[in-house]
């Protein structure tokens, strides 16, 4: 049976179309002694998490194999089931790349909304209808920075974004005679002192991450400020939950704004698939990789939606394309509409001030253990990296025997992320996670810690 | 300007020279086959081409072609106001729409360009 819900507005609504004028009038004709006169004895509404968590409680499931406390890039974030249940219609799921406008238009309308939702969230004019994962998003920002600007000699990459997309980067680059200088990281973060040593006349952007894969804030303003005083571009690779909390990236004045968007709406999935999220000022659209849907008006004045500036893209451009990718994720950025359609503003700040708040009660909880402490004293949002006295892999391989997966270790990213970060590892919150689970994580790794 | 006095390039540029500037534009027969013209994208002042070096390009509905350099130099100016309003491109091709001035370096690179009547012929071909 569907289940049907009215809100006090519904109701009033109905109520005037059949001329009554409050729910009891309505039952007026009943006999009173046959009515109840008081309300059910229902318990008080819960919210869908609430019952979710409920029922794997009763169900003595701990949430698929062991507690998530598992950061580094993807997130075991609240998806609302509508989510699952929208995007598994046959319309949607599988609907290929919307290369004919007039059979499409419904994919087509469904990442309109996608780029207008992400616009709004990041701040920043434009969105593209999505690209793979987050580290390739940045790979395709820098090479569309060398188009605007023209430079080629070198691009700057904060120490502190994910060792991964840094990877990625190189791999990209392996062939190309572009310099890549990584500003290392060394406290948490970059130095805007040292970033800017960095940029030189021949500098085609700035790379930065915001929070930065330590989970710790970044000073974006003045990182953007020093890069477009050398006459770069700046490129933010930022989580997109956190506009929920901290500013957007559109704030911070940056030229071209990329994410992983795998926290809206999409699960864990063992790392894979991901979604490219890119956005950039309205002036560099044209330098713009990857699918744009706009909206316009058929020739009977209706309106529809259209592939747009699609003159950019390789199968006109062949060669000097503005990038090799002519699709989208297309999956996964409904799931991301659906999710933001459903989260709104307000539910995205509480899931962020919940994620952060609940990293604060971690982190306390757990430094209180002797000998641990947080690798970095900053601000964070809502990971952050633990120090122990014992090796990270150690610890977080009997932390998984006892059902917590926490993670992942730095050393697992070689040197990449600076030297000695041996017994370090990245400890990540969201709403999904109780005071008890906390508490538990923390008794836990007490255990480990005291043999 | 006349069209009899200019210097055309096979990629469909148009040159006049006054001194040692020559004053680069996209030619009437361009326009016309690129249909509805819809962005263009301009060089900075002071960079330097080769012939044959894209300078910008010019994006139509249906395809986006470069704007090569048909002589060596430096830019000295570009037609700034242009990209807005690039109904010139066809309204007044080889007078209002030009797209760039360049400081001739070698005169004699304009002997491998062609006259009116060998582009004209060009296009035929």
């Amino acid at each position: 049976m569907a289940y049907l819900f009215d809100t006090p507005e519904q109701r009033q609504r109905m109520l005037k179309a059949i001329g009554a004028g409050s729910v009891d009038e309505l039952f007026e004709q009943i006999p009173r002694e046959l009515q109840l006169g008081r309300e059910l004895s229902l318990e008080g509404g819960v919210s869908e998490l609430e019952l979710e968590q409920d029922l794997q409680r009763r169900l003595g499931q701990a949430g698929g194999g062991g507690v998530c406390f598992l950061g580094g890039g993807v997130y075991d974030h609240f998806i609302p089931a509508v989510v699952d249940e929208l995007t598994s219609r046959g319309e949607f799921y599988t609907a290929y790349t919307p290369y004919q406008a007039e059979a499409s238009q419904g994919t087509l309308q469904a990442f309109y909304e996608y780029q207008t939702l992400i616009s709004q969230l990041s701040g920043m004019d434009v969105s593209n209808a999505s690209l793979y994962e987050g580290g390739t998003a940045v790979s395709e920002a820098v090479f569309m920075a060398m188009r605007i600007n023209g430079r080629d000699g070198r691009v700057v990459v904060a120490g502190s974004l994910h060792p991964e997309y840094r990877q990625v980067l190189r791999t990209y680059f392996s062939r190309l005679g572009t310099e890549i200088v990584e500003v290392p990281a060394s406290g948490g973060v970059v130095s805007v002192e040292l970033c800017r040593a960095a940029l030189t006349t021949d500098t085609t952007a700035l790379v930065l991450q915001q929070p930065n894969f330590f989970g710790c804030l970044e000073d974006i303003a003045g990182l953007t400020a020093a890069a477009h005083a050398a006459g770069a571009l700046a490129i933010l690779a930022f989580d997109p939950l956190s506009p929920g909390l901290l500013k957007r990236p559109g704030d911070y004045g940056v030229d071209i704004a990329v994410a992983e968007g795998q926290p809206l709406g999409t699960p864990l999935q063992f790392g894979g698939p991901l979604l490219g999220i890119f956005t950039c000022r309205s002036e560099y659209v044209r330098k713009m990789p990857g699918r744009l849907v706009g909206r316009t008006v058929d020739r009977r004045g209706r309106e529809c939606f259209v592939l747009n500036l699609q003159a950019r893209e390789q199968h006109i451009r062949r060669d000097k394309a503005t990038s090799n990718i002519c699709t989208n994720q297309g999956l996964l950025a409904l799931r991301t509409t659906v999710f933001l359609s459903v989260v709104g503003p307000r539910g995205l700040c509480q899931m962020a001030k919940l994620s952060h708040e609940k990293a604060q009660y971690a982190a306390a909880c757990l430094t209180r253990l002797p000998g641990v402490v947080l690798k970095y004293d900053r601000s964070f949002f809502r990971e952050f990296v633990l120090e122990t006295p014992l090796p990270a892999t150690e610890v977080l391989t009997a932390l998984a025997a006892r059902g917590f997966n926490v993670g992942p270790e730095l050393s697992r990213f070689g040197d990449s992320l600076g030297e000695g970060l041996g017994r370090c590892f990245l400890v990540a919150l969201t709403e999904k996670r109780t005071r008890a689970e906390i508490d538990a994580l923390a008794a836990a790794l007490g255990e480990v810690l005291s043999g | 300007m006349d069209p009899e006095t200019l210097y055309f390039a096979k990629t469909h540029e148009w040159v006049s020279v006054t001194g040692n500037v020559a004053t680069v534009g996209i030619t009437d027969f361009a326009v016309r086959l690129l249909t509805d013209i819809v962005y263009l994208s301009l060089p900075v002042a002071g960079k330097v081409y080769r012939p044959g070096q894209a300078m910008g390009e010019v994006e139509s509905v249906k395809a986006v072609s470069d704007i090569y350099a048909p002589v060596s130099g430096e830019v000295l100016e570009v037609n700034l106001g242009l990209p807005e309003q690039l109904q010139l491109l066809s309204e007044s091709p080889f007078e209002r729409a030009w797209i760039v001035k360049l400081k001739l370096s070698d005169a004699s690179e304009l002997e491998k360009l062609m006259n009116r009547a060998q582009y004209l012929g060009h296009c035929d071909g």
